[in-house]
């Protein structure tokens, strides 16, 4: 199936997945994550990437996030093909282009705010400083404290903090809201949404919440191993609209 | 500092406890090596310049009586560089204010100087002056034990002469470093001493007037000692040479030989053990948290750390633990080392000892602790190296459980659930649970080593002196005697029995072995010197042939019914056959014995006699002493009750030391073990412990599921503790037999007490710090976490 009817001259594609599959062993069973799967995105997109749990949508996102690798098909990035990256490559990739959020923030419990956003800015080329990036995802007056002095909506704007600190090619969020209320769950999508404006960064989320659809640009549907289908969104909405 | 090593230090915090208990156990291991090096290098390190600078020799031989110009010919033997002739002799010592027996061991200077060979370090005083036939200068342990300062005097028994001395120096001789009178157990310096002085008034004192009767000479740079040993006892042998020896076997340098050897095994085994279980204990903290930081790992690998920085990262952490370790075992080593050292400096007399830490031991002690840091957590490593970060996003797996071997015998209905889970805990991870108990084992193994020198040497002494040498007290004459001494000494107030001693050097030989010892006869039925078999029965010396010590015979190789060549060394210096009868059972010494009527007539002389054993009636016994010290053929005294007395109190020091080192040490190793099994289990456990109490289990229902796998990991590890600390003592007792004493592999129970009430009580510490962590379990955080 084609992804899109665009061509690559008029907006650049930072991704293109082509027939992807996963198959992996969960103790004796043998799951098939994907089963074929054909994707490209352009730079500056919002793309919501929307299907049940066991949909595969979390192992499409860590391919193409180089967390993991495809049992058969391409991921191409920046005219670098992800699959056949050795480690070293594919450590620099994350290292550089990619921001990762994660349903579960995933901070690093030792380390303050600014730290954890440190973390990141100390192995990345030309990042923002860690101040710079919390104050974007509004943090400012939060810089020092841990983990478990801060909500669930802070702990999360922290991640994405850390996540675009580095300036990426592409935003990765894993259901970032799936953890949150949806009063809290909407302010973490509006600094998503500042992010993709202001920096014209990459961004692909993945959820089960079809809610946050009406946020994207393009809604890619998965079910099953496969893309079931795509749609443009014809009326984007700005994030604060949205409840569910 | 880079927020990774915010986080490393912050982690190393939070692990406070379990980091401390590791490294306390990592410094019992650096601790145990630095002290063990050290002092070896101190002593190694003094020995080879004290032997260097006073010209310690290499061959050493004893004679009867030779002219001294056999000393040219001596010297002009093919290899010998230097040698040098003197008088040696036994003296009876009297000192002010001492009533008991004391022997003085002389030996003659040349008048009014310092001898070329074995030279004197005077450690105050002066040697003799070269006029003066009374004056002598005294060891310094007999010295310090008498508080014998320059201007006193004593007094000397000999060849029956009593002889006013006054001491006008204190010294140490390379030959003398340790300082046993021969056949002796320990060294007394109370009873034993050596005593140098002029050659003149020694020689005119023992009829060796332009003679000599012992000689010592060092080797030529490329001679072969076997040759000039052999060459000097063709030459000696008339005049009754007794056999040249080697440096091997004189007596303070094979002592030091054997403690040297002892301390490269303690170097060797203790820190192997301490540092294994440190090498465990690591392991266990850092694949838990490895296990627990998976997430961690996972988004460290999503933002770009590659795989080596994430396992340097943990491989900082356990360095840190190991370096605290290291610091706390190279300041612990270096006491500890001092410690040793002056314990040392009781028993080996240098004129200093040059102790210090080398840096080049530290930095052994170094590699070697990192590396077994290392190597332990190599594993917990490289699991942080390989996991990929997609599969790390997880969690982990729910472990894997299946019923035990309990259950699978069908023997489940006797236990209720929470026994159940402690089981099945125990046998998903057999490896860990196994290696918890082995180093709970290797801590009650350690504690058994501490105490079982203190037993077993009680047992030598029972054996030794309750069941073999009964004796009050062992006369020697100052020459072969005739048994009419022995009525009178029968007759003396107060002396209760009295039996005939007969002694002579002899050479064995069994095929290409042969053995320098002491032929003993003995009196058949005798009751005040008794040998004893392999079940401590009493042995008659057989009518024909002779017994030999066990361990003799290991190093003759003979077996009852071979025949032994045996050469006397001295009289007629007969050679004949005997056939070895039986084996002897002794601890102490190297001897073989015969009747003493076949003795005799092996020797080829009548029946005389060079000692006797008497019985006394305690009260009377100063009256006996005084009684012998006037007689003139009476050339030593030996009170058995007093080298009992001595041999104990020295004893009691260096033991006690040792044991509460040890205590120590292992106990920190159980109270590691313990402590850290506990607190991963807590760790990997409390959400499963915190559901039970929401289900309605009461505190104490849960710290039995967490509590009741430590007691059971210590109820097993004890036995099996046990057997660890029969194994290493047995090995102490291999690395002690020599020719002087054999330490029997003897375990009172109060050995296996003391070490399991150690442990237990280390056991009981870890479960209620951990019992206390239990109670506090806040139940709503705890199932709010995701797993």
């Amino acid at each position: 199936m084609a992804s899109s009817s665009r061509t690559a001259d008029d907006t650049e594609i930072v991704f293109r997945a082509q027939a992807l599959t996963k198959v992996y062993r969960m103790g004796e069973v043998e799951v098939h994550a994907l089963r074929g799967i054909d994707l490209e995105l352009p730079r500056g997109e919002f793309v919501v990437l929307l299907g049940p749990s066991g949909s595969g949508k979390s192992t499409l996102l860590n391919i193409l996030g180089g967390l993991d690798t495809p049992t058969s098909g391409q991921v191409i990035c920046g005219g670098r093909n992800l699959v056949a990256a050795g480690e070293r490559e594919l450590t620099e990739f994350r290292r550089h282009l990619v921001g990762f959020v994660f349903q579960f923030y995933n901070l690093i419990p030792s380390l303050t705010a600014r730290e954890n956003v440190a973390i990141v800015t100390e192995i990345a080329r030309d990042p923002m400083p860690p101040e710079d990036a919390l104050t974007l995802v509004g943090l400012a007056e939060r810089l020092d404290h841990f983990p478990s002095q801060l909500s669930g909506g802070e702990q999360q704007r922290v991640a994405i903090a850390r996540a675009i600190a580095k300036r990426p090619a592409v935003l990765l969020c894993d259901e970032p809201t799936g953890a949150l209320d949806s009063q809290t769950g909407v302010v973490v999508l509006e600094v998503l949404e500042r992010i993709n404006r202001e920096f014209g960064t990459t961004t692909v989320v993945i959820t089960h919440n079809a809610d946050i659809a009406r946020m994207a640009d393009r809604v890619i549907h998965l079910g099953d191993g496969r893309i079931s289908t795509i749609e443009r969104n014809p009326d984007k909405r700005p994030a604060r609209e949205l409840s569910w | 500092m880079t927020a990774l090593h915010r986080k490393v230090w912050r982690e190393l915090w939070q692990l406070r406890s379990q980091a401390l208990a590791i490294a306390v156990v990592i410094a019992g291991g650096v601790a145990t090596l630095l002290m063990s090096l050290s002092t070896l290098e101190a002593l190694q390190q003094t020995r080879r310049a004290f032997y260097r600078d006073y010209r310690f020799t290499e061959v050493f031989a004893e004679l009867k009586r030779a002219p001294e110009e056999l000393g040219a010919a001596l010297a002009a033997l093919p290899g010998v560089q230097q040698l040098e002739t003197r008088v040696v002799a036994a003296a009876r010592l009297e000192i002010p204010d001492f009533t008991d027996p004391a022997t003085g061991l002389l030996i003659s200077l040349p008048d009014g100087r310092n001898p070329e060979l074995n030279r004197l370090f005077l450690r105050r005083g002066r040697l003799p002056a070269a006029d003066r036939d009374r004056e002598v200068v005294i060891s310094e342990s007999f010295a310090e034990a008498h508080h014998l300062q320059p201007g006193d005097g004593l007094a000397a028994v000999i060849n029956g002469r009593r002889q006013r001395l006054t001491v006008t120096g204190i010294a140490l001789s390379p030959e003398h470093v340790y300082q046993i009178k021969p056949g002796d157990l320990f060294p007394d310096a109370k009873r034993y001493g050596i005593l140098w002085l002029n050659r003149s008034p020694l020689a005119a004192a023992y009829d060796m007037d332009g003679a000599f009767n012992s000689v010592v000479l060092t080797l030529a740079r490329d001679a072969r000692e076997g040759d000039v040993i052999a060459a000097l006892d063709r030459l000696l042998a008339p005049y009754g040479g007794t056999g040249a020896i080697g440096r091997a076997d004189q007596v303070s340098h094979s002592y030091l030989e054997a403690e040297f050897q002892q301390l490269e095994t303690m170097a060797r085994v203790f820190p192997t053990i301490f540092l294994g279980v440190a090498a465990f204990l690591l392991h266990v903290v850092l694949a838990r948290l490895i296990a627990t930081q998976r997430e961690q790992i996972a988004i460290l690998k999503a933002f770009g750390y590659s795989r080596f920085q994430v396992s340097l990262h943990y491989t900082q952490l356990v360095l840190l633990m190991t370096v605290l370790g290291l610091a706390l075992g190279a300041v612990g080593g270096f006491w500890l080392g001092r410690v040793l050292s002056e314990l040392y400096a009781d028993f080996f007399r240098f004129p200093w000892l040059d102790y210090r830490l080398l840096p080049s031991h530290l930095a052994l002690g170094s590699l070697i602790t990192i590396g077994a840091a290392l190597l332990g957590t190599f594993g917990a490593l490289r699991q942080a190296y390989r996991l990929p970060p997609a599969e790390a996003m997880r969690p982990e797996p729910p472990a894997r459980y299946r019923p035990t071997l309990v259950e699978r015998l069908g023997l489940q209905r006797h236990l209720a659930q929470p026994s159940r889970m402690i089981l099945r805990h125990l046998e998903r991870r057999p490896v860990k649970s196994l290696l918890a108990i082995l180093g709970i084992a290797f801590a009650c193994g350690i504690l058994m080593v501490g105490n079982f020198q203190q037993g077993a040497v009680r047992h030598m002494l029972a054996v030794q002196f309750d069941l073999a040498q009964r004796y009050d007290l062992a006369v020697t004459f100052t020459e072969p005697t005739s048994r009419r001494v022995l009525h009178e000494l029968a007759a003396l107030p107060g002396v209760q029995a009295v039996e005939p001693q007969r002694q002579a050097p002899v050479l064995l030989r069994h095929g290409h072995r042969t053995f320098r010892t002491g032929l003993q006869g003995l009196v058949r039925g005798g009751d005040l010197r008794r040998v004893l078999d392999e079940q401590f029965e009493v042995l008659d010396p057989p009518r024909q042939g002779l017994v030999l010590t066990d361990f003799l015979a290991e190093l003759l190789a003979v077996q009852p019914g071979d025949t032994l060549s045996v050469e006397v060394l001295e009289g007629r210096r007969r050679r004949t056959s005997v056939v070895v009868e039986g084996l002897v059972r002794e601890y102490v010494g190297v001897g073989a014995y015969m009747d003493i009527e076949a003795l005799n007539r092996l020797l080829g002389e009548g029946p005389a006699v060079t000692g006797a054993l008497l019985a006394l009636d305690p009260e009377q016994r100063p009256a006996v002493v005084a009684a012998l010290n006037r007689s003139p053929r009476v050339a030593g005294i030996t009170d058995r009750l007093a080298a009992i007395l001595s041999f104990d109190e020295t004893m009691a020091r260096t033991v006690l030391t040792f044991a509460f080192i040890s205590t120590l040490l292992a106990g920190s190793i159980a109270f590691g073990v313990v402590y850290n099994s506990a607190r991963i289990a807590l760790s990997e456990r409390s959400r499963e412990l915190a559901s039970l109490r929401v289900l309605g289990f009461s505190r104490a229902e849960i710290s039995y599921i967490l509590l009741g796998e430590l007691a059971l990991l210590t109820a097993l590890g004890i036995p099996c503790g046990f057997l660890v600390g029969r194994g290493l003592c047995w090995y102490l007792t291999v690395g002690l037999r020599s020719d002087f004493y054999r330490v029997p592999l003897v375990l009172e129970s109060s050995t296996y007490a003391f070490a399991a009430v150690v442990v237990m009580a280390s056991a009981l510490l870890s479960g209620w710090i951990v019992r206390r962590r239990l109670h506090r379990l806040d139940l709503v955080a705890v199932l709010k976490t995701r797993e």
